[in-house]
């Protein structure tokens, strides 16, 4: 069931678009936002208010980086894998939160505290190599540095 | 030297509020915009040479010039921002958007008068979090001060504007595919004809423009055609943001004359390689371009004269390769990205990219054949413009084809090495 703030904040995103059906990823991200992930149960809520098959959402939502079918940690770590962040030394800041954490790309920590995955360029390429978790962008990275910025989430 | 688009951006990192972007003559485009005819303000961008800065290049004022325009043209019309900026190895979109973000909304509104258009999107990729949050601030600045809305600055124009915050996918940079993503489905190209400027976004008239781009139109009313095309060195109009990363000394963003050398954006500007490496060549926009030689620096860097030296300006963020990077791992990390954001819609893309994956990957990690170099060669033309949907498996096939080409002798060695000689 969406709970009554999930639907208020979907109604909000009803008024940006012509038809309902064209809200459908702005309503899959309220529903990630209040539960971390979009469960099976979730897409079936979201399809009788959107108008559309359950079939159709799953289609749309597993397309996505961004919209998770699975459920994922208090906190998510996006590491950018293109080009200038390969360049500058993305493998050692790789290893560096993969050996800190104990996981691999699409793996969650034990104590449901971490997801790690990797992303597209994250468009900070001056400032490379650069990861994200959660909202904040941290950039400049030395494999050091992820000792004591991993530390901040916990 | 004239910087535009960069000039008042502040120099402690915050943003330019809408109290400041007037101060520094912000909406003034918009004034003059409204008391315009929408044909004055498309020929005016018609002449100032302005081209899509998004990669393609395509003449700005020419695309608008396909929307229905009088009585009888369809409505809603839209005008769609496209900040989605996923080409790897570019960085200038998020600059612009989260330095000068009235300045990106004006010029949204003033291209919106153009084309007659009644909704405009900014759209803008799920990363750029920042980004979104201070765009969602001086929208409503601007609503609030007359800017948008119903009648505007008690003109008879009205326009509403939304922001789309997308949830990451490569294809929604490709400008169907973005529309696709708008209308809340996978981003998956759309067959042209009919393009975007007759039947786009829910059927309607649409155009999507680069936010660079619409960055430069309130500068083009308010100084006029001709001080456009007369920013640039060569004969393309304005200037460009380059960038440059990689292992040079001072990776960066720069706003410079359109047509300023490669050379002078990799020497004087990025301060050449950073100490104990040489460079081997670059990537002039993007990863979807054509590598560039030491021999390819003094070109002028603008969509023509690249061109002609075998590649593209692409988005004009350069990425720089080291002779300490290995060039087939640089290009199996590239080939990687775009057989992992091939939408698959169309079968050579979705067959093909993984498969030349799959062979660099083999070759960088020594078990390669020569016989291979024939199967990626193969690749690069049946891959190529003309055989798949959208442009992404062609985009992809630039940097190949021209690594084939000036670092072959790199790949040979790995094959007949069997191993990979930057690896100790």
């Amino acid at each position: 069931m969406l709970s009554e703030e999930e639907k208020r904040e979907i109604e909000e995103e009803f008024k940006l678009y012509p038809d309902k059906k064209a809200a459908s990823i702005e309503a899959m991200k309220v529903v990630q936002k209040h539960r971390g992930w979009l469960s099976d149960e979730s897409l079936r809520d979201l399809s009788q208010i959107l108008g559309l098959s359950v079939e159709d959402l799953d289609g749309t939502a597993t397309f996505y980086n961004l919209l998770y079918r699975e459920p994922v940690g208090k906190h998510v770590i996006l590491v950018c894998n293109s080009i200038s962040c390969f360049v500058m030394g993305y493998n050692e800041i790789l290893r560096a939160v993969s050996d800190r954490l104990g996981i691999k790309y699409g793996e969650t920590t034990s104590d449901g505290m971490f997801t790690l995955l990797p992303v597209p360029c994250l468009g900070t390429c001056d400032r490379a190599p650069a990861i994200m978790i959660d909202k904040d962008l941290h950039r400049d990275l030395r494999p050091e540095d992820l000792g004591k910025i991993l530390e901040n989430y916990k | 030297m004239e910087t535009p688009l960069t000039q008042h951006i502040r120099t402690d990192g915050a943003p330019l509020y809408l109290k400041e972007y007037e101060q520094t003559g912000g909406y003034q485009a918009l004034r003059k915009a409204v008391t315009m005819q929408p044909k004055e303000i498309m020929d005016m961008v018609k002449d100032s040479g302005l081209r899509g800065r998004g990669g393609a290049g395509f003449p700005t004022g020419m695309k608008w010039s396909f929307v229905p325009m009088g009585d009888k043209a369809p409505h809603p019309k839209y005008l769609v921002a496209n900040g989605d900026e996923m080409e790897p190895g570019t960085f200038k979109d998020r600059l612009l958007m989260e330095k000068k973000p009235h300045q990106l909304i004006e010029g949204m509104i003033v291209s919106a008068r153009a084309i007659e258009a009644d909704v405009a999107y900014i759209f803008i990729r799920g990363e750029y979090i920042e980004g979104a949050a201070i765009l969602e601030k001086a929208l409503h600045e601007a609503y609030e001060a007359g800017y948008l809305g119903k009648n505007i600055l008690g003109s008879p124009y009205s326009l509403e504007m939304h922001i789309h915050t997308s949830v990451g996918r490569y294809m929604c940079g490709e400008e169907t595919g973005l529309l696709n993503a708008l209308e809340g489905k996978r981003a998956n190209p759309r067959a042209k004809p009919p393009f975007p400027q007759s039947s786009g976004l829910f059927g309607k008239p649409t155009i999507v423009n680069n936010i660079e781009t619409l960055s430069c139109v309130p500068h083009i009313i308010n100084n006029g055609a001709e001080w456009f095309k007369k920013l640039s060195i060569t004969g393309e109009g304005g200037t460009k943001i380059y960038g440059a990363s990689g292992k040079v000394k001072r990776p960066g963003l720069w706003e410079l004359p359109l047509g300023t050398t490669l050379r002078e954006i990799l020497m004087d500007y990025a301060g050449g390689m950073q100490e104990g490496l040489k460079f081997r060549g670059l990537l002039p926009g993007g990863a979807s371009t054509d590598f560039l030689t030491e021999e390819h620096l003094d070109v002028n860097m603008d969509f023509t004269n690249v061109g002609k030296v075998g590649s593209r300006m692409g988005t004009g963020t350069i990425i720089v390769m080291d002779d300490k990077t290995c060039p087939v791992a640089f290009v199996h990390n590239l080939e990687y990205f775009f057989a992992q954001e091939s939408c698959g819609w169309c079968t050579p893309c979705r067959e093909g990219l993984p498969w030349v994956e799959k062979i660099l990957c083999s070759i960088e990690n020594g078990t390669g054949e020569m016989e291979d170099l024939e199967i990626l060669e193969f690749h690069t033309k049946y891959l190529g413009p003309g055989n798949t949907f959208c442009a992404l498996a062609p985009g992809a096939m630039e940097p190949l084809q021209s690594a084939l080409k000036y670092f072959r002798d790199d790949f040979i060695k790995h094959i007949t090495e069997k191993r990979c000689p930057w690896r100790s």
